[in-house]
């Protein structure tokens, strides 16, 4: 169910990184510009998928929003509470909310801890109940999310692709938290376990009354989960809709171009389909295109392309909201 | 079923490749069996573990022995056994009438030497001709496969190129000497979605101007939907569904296709339909079950499934399957539902 | 609070349910074959046992902890004490590895000297640790500037000759076995800074060290709970062939006079002692030099054989 309320809201959200050289005190010879000046929200219970190509942002964003990273500007309010601005033992509290379940099923669990310390690691870090209770705690979330406890001192290495993810899961469930950042979690897995581990995270939002910032470059993937998407590319929200409408009325070309570039497995559909394929490479977030950093790969691309930024504008008639930054949105690609 | 002989450019014939480790025998590739025609994309899809890349570095020569062995088979190609030809023989073949484009462009790619030079070594390796005219033709492939600005492109080291083009840099090296096979594993795994497009379509376009056949190893169904022309479904090792296109798709007669078909949401798809996975995790090489190797996960398993893995029936012509059960599928009294 | 009771029963769809069992019963029959009690180190055993030279070098080892610390009971003489009637003796069945000039008895001198030896390696490699883990750590985790400095001693560190430089400090400390091992000690916290400052760069990044800071974990819980046990296996390695390293810079420091003073027995003293006999009494060099062979041989397959047993690359 989702609430109006706004659990998350971002606000001119940027973040550089700063290209150091230099033997002892680096110069700073350029930045890379991750994430530039993006802001969104998530209502409570919804789903919001985030959805880009490589050096997009999309995880800089990740990191973000949970303060792992620091902005260069711009704010994050978590339930009207400025992350940035709080103190370091403020944000520990609050991170009982706000979780996050990473990528690498491989890379993301220590090898060297069983499941069980494992998934028990925040209760530690949190002091919550003593240890025979949270035992019992860290069983339960094992049989939540689909593990046998029985298993739980075994090590990560024992385990498939996955079930570690399911471990990554249990690690983040185990706070009961509200918010939760699934940062491209079924991209390293097999196309039948993503399935499994995709229908257990829909299953544990319904229950648990979740709220997800789901994170992927698979489109077909985001749209199955989201409620509404927002699209990256090269630091900046090109467009955000709900998943239904971004797929059937795609404002942006890049957009437009990302649809088109995601086979379908379905024989006679995708032999009759038109196919957008864009040209060129996608340029790096150190230089940004001027204007509108999509223009040297738009096929509609006009002149005011190159020199001004499109803002985000909302196209949608009724009561959906339906944003994109182009200066011809909605236009057929030539 | 009118097989024209001569369409065959390519056939695998029982073929196993098995590596002995400390843990026990892997078998990687178990009793593989296809023909590739002559112009056709044959697309080989399978998860990890199903020995589609094992099948392809086998029919290239490029296992390592030991651990690895080829147990059995034949690879019969331009009428010689490739499994007969001497290892050192097998240079004439690699890379000139069969060649393989990599999964991972970072790293297959050699960081010390410039592109110009590789595709040179690449050219040099099988065609007598002079550094010159190599140069010429190394300029031409790079405009074939889409690279502008070519005369500094081939001054250029790989990690001056982005992933698309890395990979297109590949594509050249394996279309260089106009080979009749192009076997292409993985070849966007680890690109973005919209060059995947670009290398798909590339590739697609290629096989056309250089009159080859292209075997496309993925695990991708959306891929293999758009440009293979029959399929093999593999899993742990062993074919389990071999078909045209449209059969594999709409007539699918292999409960781990079904799984597989079930498990992928499709884009288009207006109602939000919940996905149907397979249960349970790949097996383990070492440790395969006896009878199907599927039926662990199989929701259709009998028990004779567990006691003998299936034959290979061929229920439509042209349409190969490995199940108990296919004729059920066929009839429609059985369904995934 | 999330009602795990109640929601059991409403949990319609058993793909969860399904899954245990399934997953369970197929993991159980893979995993029950292959481990009988699941460890890494379990692991990392069954690995160096299979390794005979590492078996080896493992029973040198232990052997002369036994010696080292059992030599009172295994020495048939006092090392010290001097008989006069049997001095420049070769080996014979009352004196096994002979007498020397003032008539001590090599055997009982050797074993005694082994007492040097490995405390050499245990207490010098110790304070080696610790300098070098608290360094490296400091050096990785925190970069900037605490890192390039660091760093930069360390390379002077590196740049000495190990011996030359145990000979520099032992001048300004002066001679005595205390003083070799703070002098061997020092000299190596550059080794093992480097090694753990390594480990920390490549492991920093992993995403199970961003696991853990989301979770709110601090500095000090991250480096001892996350960092330390998967970057020990390189540092363990280098610790063991270090020891072997230890023994000899300390037979070359007693050799020169530098460390162990008379009469205590040392291999290196008795080496030193040994050169003006080489030509009448060999066997006052012969037997000193093997033991110090043997005993660093031990450590040096030990250690080449924890580096395999523990590289993660070889397990599945």
């Amino acid at each position: 169910m989702v609430d109006d309320k706004k659990i998350l809201e971002v606000k001119n959200l940027k973040k550089y990184f700063n290209i150091n050289s230099g033997v002892f005190f680096g110069k700073s010879i350029g930045s890379v510009k991750a994430v530039d000046d993006i802001s969104f929200f998530i209502k409570k219970g919804e789903t919001f998928g985030l959805v880009g190509e490589s050096g997009c942002g999309k995880s800089t964003v990740a990191r973000l929003l949970i303060r792992l990273l620091r902005p260069t500007s711009g704010e994050v309010f978590y339930n009207d509470i400025n992350i940035f601005k709080i103190k370091q033992s403020q944000m520990f509290k609050l991170r009982r909310e706000m979780q996050i379940i990473f990528q690498d099923p491989y890379a993301s669990l220590s090898p060297r801890m069983t499941i069980g310390d494992i998934v028990g690691e925040p209760l530690e870090i949190h002091r919550i109940l003593d240890k025979k209770s949270r035992i019992n705690k860290i069983k339960e979330t094992l049989k939540i999310v689909g593990l046998n406890p029985e298993h739980i001192n075994r090590y990560p290495h024992e385990f498939s692709g996955g079930q570690r993810q399911r471990v990554g899961i249990a690690r983040a469930l185990i706070l009961e938290p509200k918010f939760v950042i699934c940062d491209e979690p079924v991209s390293a897995l097999d196309v039948s376990v993503q399935a499994q581990i995709l229908n257990l995270m829909l299953d544990l939002q319904k229950e648990f009354n979740l709220t997800y910032l789901f994170i992927a470059h698979d489109l077909s993937v985001v749209k199955y989960v989201s409620n509404r998407i927002a699209v990256m590319y090269l630091g900046k929200i090109v467009e955000v809709a709900p998943s239904e409408e971004l797929y059937s009325k795609p404002l942006h070309p890049y957009t437009m171009g990302l649809l088109s570039a995601i086979p379908i497995p379905d024989p006679r559909l995708e032999r009759k389909r038109q196919r957008i394929i864009l040209s060129g490479d996608v340029p790096s977030p150190i230089n940004p295109p001027t204007g509108c950093r999509f223009h040297p790969r738009c096929p509609n691309a006009q002149e005011i392309c190159s020199k001004q930024e499109p803002e985000l504008k909302n196209y949608s008639k009724d009561n959906q909201v339906h944003l994109a930054a182009c200066f011809f949105a909605g236009q057929p690609i030539k | 079923m009118n097989e024209n002989l001569d369409d065959k450019i390519l056939e695998v014939k029982n073929l196993k490749t098995y590596f002995y480790t400390d843990n026990g025998v892997v078998k990687a590739v178990d009793g593989v069996s296809f023909d590739l025609k002559k112009g056709e994309t044959l697309g080989i899809v399978g998860e990890t573990g199903s020995g589609k890349s094992i099948t392809a570095l086998t029919i290239l020569g490029l296992i390592t022995i030991p651990p690895g062995k080829i147990e059995s088979g034949e690879i019969i190609f331009e009428g010689k056994d490739l499994l007969k030809v001497k290892i050192n023989n097998l240079r004439h073949f690699r890379g000139n009438r069969i060649s393989m484009i990599f999964q991972d462009p970072m790293t297959s790619l050699n960081p010390v030497f410039t592109i110009g030079n590789q595709l040179i070594e690449a050219i040099l390796a099988h065609q007598k001709i002079s550094k010159e005219e190599a140069y010429k033709k190394a300029i031409e492939l790079l405009e074939m496969v889409g690279i502008s600005d070519t005369k500094r492109r081939m001054k250029n080291y790989p990690h001056e190129f982005s992933g698309g083009m890395k990979q297109r840099a590949m594509i050249a090296m394996a279309i260089a000497n106009s080979p009749s096979i192009l076997i292409a594993d993985e070849p966007t795994t680890a690109l973005d979605v919209t060059i995947q497009a670009q290398i798909l379509e590339l590739i697609d376009d290629l096989k056309s101007k250089t009159n080859s056949s292209v075997i496309l190893i993925t695990h991708d169904l959306g891929v293999i939907a758009k440009y293979a022309e029959r399929v093999m479904v593999m899993y742990a090792g062993k074919p389990v569904e071999f078909a045209s296109i449209n059969e594999i798709f709409y007539n699918t007669l292999h409960p781990y296709t079904l799984g597989l078909l079930g498990s992928v949401s499709k884009l288009n798809e207006q109602k939000k339909e919940r996905l149907k996975p397979i249960k349970g995790t790949p097996p383990s090489l070492i440790d395969l079950p006896i009878g199907c190797t599927f039926a662990p996960r199989c929701e259709f398993a009998l028990k004779v499934c567990k006691q003998s893995f299936p034959p290979v029936t061929e229920e439509v012509p042209g349409h190969f399957v490995a199940c108990y059960r296919a004729k059920e599928f066929l009839n429609k009294s059985l369904s995934r539902e | 609070m999330y009602p795990f009771k109640e929601n059991k029963d409403k949990i319609k769809d058993d793909s969860r349910i399904d899954e245990i069992i399934e997953d369970s019963e197929i993991i159980e029959k893979e995993i029950e074959k292959k481990y009988s009690k699941s460890s890494l180190y379990k692991d990392a055993w069954r690995r160096l046992v299979r390794n005979k030279l590492a078996m080896i070098g493992l029973a040198i080892v232990i052997i002369m902890a036994i010696i080292a610390i059992f030599a009172p009971l295994i020495a048939p003489y006092d090392p010290n004490a001097r008989i006069k009637e049997v001095s420049q003796k070769g080996p014979s069945l009352q004196h096994w590895f002979g007498t020397d000039i003032l008539g001590r008895d090599i055997f009982s001198r050797v074993i005694y000297g082994s007492r040097i030896s490995m405390l050499v390696g245990v207490v010098a490699v110790t304070i080696s640790l610790a300098i070098g883990l608290f360094l490296g750590a400091l050096s990785g985790f925190f970069g900037g500037i605490s890192d390039a400095v660091i760093m930069r001693i360390a390379d002077i560190f590196f740049a000495f000759p190990y011996i030359l430089g145990a000979i520099a400090i032992m001048t300004v400390l002066g001679p005595g076995v205390l003083n070799v091992f703070i002098a061997i000690g020092i000299l190596g916290w550059s080794s093992v800074a480097r090694l753990f400052r390594s480990s920390i760069l490549s492991i920093k990044e992993k995403e199970y060290i961003e696991a853990a800071r989301a979770l709110g974990a601090s500095n000090t819980r991250i480096i001892l709970k996350h960092i330390l046990p998967n970057s020990f296996a390189p540092i363990v390695v280098y610790s063991t062939m270090n020891v072997g390293t230890a023994i000899i810079v300390e037979a070359a420091l007693s050799f020169l006079g530098l460390g162990v003073q008379p009469p205590t027995p040392s291999w290196g003293k008795m080496l030193s002692e040994s050169l003006n006999y080489i030509n009448t009494a060999p066997w006052l060099m012969f037997f000193p030099g093997l033991a110090i062979l043997i005993t660093v041989l031990g450590f040096v397959l030990l250690g080449d054989g924890l580096r395999d047993a523990l590289d993660p690359r070889l397990k599945r």
